[in-house]
């Protein structure tokens, strides 16, 4: 057999997407040759199509943008996959979570253990088949899991969580520790599987849109647009420039929002509150903004599959005064010898750990990687932003990166209000029922990182299938390799600065 | 009379500085009678205790009060004439303070937990650079005065101001605020108003007390700190103490007690908020430079005397 060529690779489906269907056999080879040349695993969903599984690959690469699946059939009475976990590492946790919700194994896997599997359920059940029926009852606990052990004099283990003291969701943090120094971190989240994704299921994307909203409180734009998106694309819509730039105008206040409440979240972690107090006071001013502009403080209920539809758009001068003060608020925070000592040099993530293990959005672009999904896959219409990266890799990276895309995002925002010139409304008719089976893609670099979509539609217009990968799920685990030698005291400042989504992650 | 004023006022000196924090960033603050508030509520609750913990975990809340009030009535606060003047010796004093740290510390260890066992650390790792700091600091001031007692450092400092300008005396009261600030656990020290249970110090160690016994250690807490700004008031800037025991001048001795208490608090609280906290393995080289201090002020004030 030839080395697959990916010009060639299969029909064209999408929105610069083809899709070849292969055995499992030709798995490892085609994988090899899209990472190679430059592509980046994206998505991996497993899907029951009834009498068969079915598992799709998806790549993306940019400038220009393409994408590309693999849709390998399985034997429903043995689905098997040759692992693909030693080419690439975010594909042996895709992998593990689709094996988790569909029972689909990964041949050859080097750590089988379960990853998004509740600690209770029954041996067996796998949530996502379409047999699998209500939750059932907490069982027998699946097999022992046990916490990788450090051994050495004065080597002692604190566990955290999954309550933990303030008001954030369940997650368990194992720390080994010499001293104050932290030798390996194990985290372990996934206590809260919501069945979202199954919750698409038989919906109409009008009515689901409300659904991809709430994957991620903080994230209502970002998620809803990549479904959004990912709708358009199954039905081959052609949505206006005007509606791409309202969009684009939404996506951006949200990632002011975020920022600004990160910043100060991260003054506040080293014990400097007053600079938080401001940064409250900024965050409160855009949520009443959000409010005049979407009608909600979050920017829920603006986006629909066919187009968007806004009060007003936002005040640039309003928003460049903001934008002063949150310069300022930086300003302040790194003028503080003791902030600006507590920032640098901690919790150091380099370029080559952040590649290896997938890392997006703002904690690959402090390590280095230029990674953003405006650039590498661009919304008609709106002009990519300059991407800011940071080489450092540290807390004051990820820190700075922040406060560089407030401004950027606050000039895209100038950009498209005035291009705009007043548009609020750019609506479309209900979408017909395509009369078979689509599937679709929507990529979005959410204010956390890029955002990836997936849905099939039904010949009805319902929805079949939506898979949904948050950012989230791929730098979950460069925490704790970046913590790796820093200090315990310092692990909450570190969290901080990857601020990593639990909803988004644990679907 | 000196023990009932300090368990008075400690809780208004810390709502006190609460509320110039909340202030000072914008915030409205729950007013300055607050900490009275939320000792009330937690006398009221049952006494619990963990599964597994000795009577050190139930005993260290009365021996962290017992010693702070011990050091209340002695001290030379309002008056330094106290009733029982020869207790009031400086090493005295410092080993009480000690005495109640190190209790509280056994009782995070005898929890169990992770986060007892770290919080006990990290203020053992504190207390022991500390407390050399703190006795050298007031033996510099004692040479003068010739005695460790501190009524009579702080009646001598009264017939003599002058030395309070004196290289020694300045030097020792550089090195007593920062190992001040670093015993009562405020900023850049500790943070004591964070929920991060891993980045705690103080907290940390009393995580798992709840109701009446939290409440002990609560106001303990607030006392130590009164405590410690009624000595540094008073080694430094002494007028205003009685000294004679007749009802005016104890009048005017608790008048200035708290005047001077409430002053240093409040520059402690606004301090704070221009502050954030340091890394943890950057304290010890806060307080050695601390303990320098306070080794020039000995030495200063034994050559330049």
């Amino acid at each position: 057999m030839t080395e697959p060529s990916l010009d060639t690779l299969g029909a064209l489906v999408g929105e610069h997407r083809t899709a070849v269907t292969i055995d499992p056999d030709e798995l490892p080879m085609n994988a090899r040759a899209a990472l190679d040349a430059g592509f980046r695993l994206a998505l991996v969903a497993g899907h029951d199509d009834g009498p068969w599984l079915r598992a799709v690959y998806l790549f993306t690469a940019a400038a220009p943008d393409r994408r590309i699946e693999l849709h390998v059939p399985l034997d429903k009475s043995r689905p098997e996959l040759p692992s693909l976990a030693g080419l690439s590492f975010p594909a042996g946790r895709f992998e593990r979570e689709m094996r988790d919700l569909f029972g689909i194994q990964p041949v050859g896997h080097p750590a089988p253990q379960r990853l998004v599997r509740h600690f209770h359920w029954p041996k067996g059940w796998h949530p996502m088949l379409h047999d699998a029926g209500e939750p059932p009852a907490f069982g027998d606990v699946e097999g022992p899991y046990p916490f990788r052990e450090v051994e050495g004099p004065g080597v002692y283990e604190i566990p955290v969580g999954p309550v933990h003291a303030g008001l954030i969701e369940p997650g368990h943090f194992r720390f080994s520790v010499v001293g104050e120094t932290i030798l390996k971190l194990k985290a372990r989240l996934w206590f809260v599987h919501k069945g979202l994704e199954k919750l698409f299921e038989g919906q109409l994307p009008e009515t689901a849109i409300e659904l991809a909203e709430r994957v991620s409180g903080d994230t209502a734009i970002g998620h809803s647009l990549a479904f959004c998106r990912a709708v358009g694309d199954a039905h081959g819509l052609t949505v206006s420039l005007e509606a791409h730039r309202i969009r684009a105008v939404l996506l951006e206040m949200e990632r002011l929002y975020n920022h600004v409440t990160d910043i100060g979240a991260l003054c506040n972690d080293v014990g400097h509150a007053i600079l938080n107090a401001h940064a409250q006071r900024l965050r409160e001013r855009l949520l009443r903004i959000n409010d005049r502009v979407t009608g909600h403080r979050l920017l829920r209920g603006a986006l629909h599959p066919g187009g968007v539809r806004i009060r007003e758009l936002p005040n640039p001068v309003e928003l460049r005064a903001v934008g002063a003060d949150a310069a300022e608020i930086v300003d302040l925070a790194l003028a503080n010898t003791v902030v600006a000592d507590r920032f640098t040099g901690t919790a150091v993530l380099t370029a080559e750990q952040a590649n290896d293990l997938g890392a997006l959005g703002y904690v690959a672009r402090a390590s280095g990687l230029a990674v953003d999904a405006r650039r590498d896959h661009p919304i008609p219409g709106v002009a990519p932003p300059t991407t800011h990266a940071h080489t450092e890799g540290d807390v004051l990276s990820r820190f700075l990166v922040r406060a560089d895309e407030i401004s950027t995002s606050i000039e895209l925002i100038t950009q498209l209000t005035g291009q705009l010139g007043g548009r609020t409304d750019v609506s479309m008719a209900m979408l017909d029922p395509p009369g078979s089976t689509r599937s679709g893609v929507g990529i979005v670099e959410g204010w956390r990182g890029t955002i990836v979509h997936r849905v099939e539609l039904a010949a009805d217009g319902t929805l079949s299938r939506v898979k949904i990968v948050d950012p989230s799920f791929h730098n979950w685990p460069a925490l704790p390799v970046a913590l790796a030698d820093t200090i315990v005291p310092d692990f909450p400042l570190v969290n901080k600065s990857f601020n990593l989504s639990y909803a988004g992650n644990d679907l | 009379m000196q023990a009932l004023l300090v368990v008075a006022v400690a809780p208004l000196l810390v709502g006190l500085m609460r509320q110039i924090r909340a202030r000072l960033e914008g915030r409205a603050g729950a007013g300055v009678a607050q900490p009275w508030r939320d000792l009330r509520k937690l006398l009221r609750k049952e006494r619990i205790a963990p599964r597994g913990t000795s009577e050190v975990f139930r005993a260290a809340p009365l021996v962290l009060v017992a010693t702070t009030l011990v050091v209340a009535v002695v001290a030379p606060f309002v008056t330094t004439a106290s009733a029982i003047d020869p207790v009031a010796d400086l090493f005295a004093v410092v080993a009480l303070l000690a005495l109640g740290t190190v209790a509280l510390a056994l009782a995070g260890l005898d929890t169990g937990t992770a986060f007892g066992g770290m919080g006990a650390s990290r203020e053992m790792t504190i207390i022991a650079l500390v407390e050399p700091t703190m006795l050298v600091a007031i033996v510099a001031l004692s040479v003068r005065a010739g005695s460790t007692n501190l009524a009579t450092i702080v009646s001598s400092t009264l017939h003599d101001p002058a030395r309070l300008v004196s290289p020694a005396s300045l030097l020792a009261a550089a090195a007593l605020v920062v190992v001040i600030v670093a015993e009562t656990g405020r900023l850049p020290v500790d943070n004591p108003s964070t929920h991060l249970e891993l980045s705690m110090v103080h907290e940390a160690m009393v995580l798992e007390y709840a109701g009446p016994d939290l409440a002990l250690i609560e106001l303990a807490s607030a006392m130590r700190l009164t405590v410690f700004l009624g000595l540094l008031a008073n080694l430094f800037l002494p007028w205003g103490i009685a000294t004679t025991a007749t009802p005016l001048a104890l009048l005017l001795g608790v008048l200035a007690l708290l005047v001077k208490i409430a002053l240093l608090g409040a520059v402690l609280a606004a301090g704070e908020v221009f502050l954030a906290k340091l890394r943890l393995f950057r304290v010890p080289e806060l307080l050695a430079g601390s303990f320098v201090l306070a080794l020039l002020a000995v030495a200063a004030s034994f050559f330049l005397a």
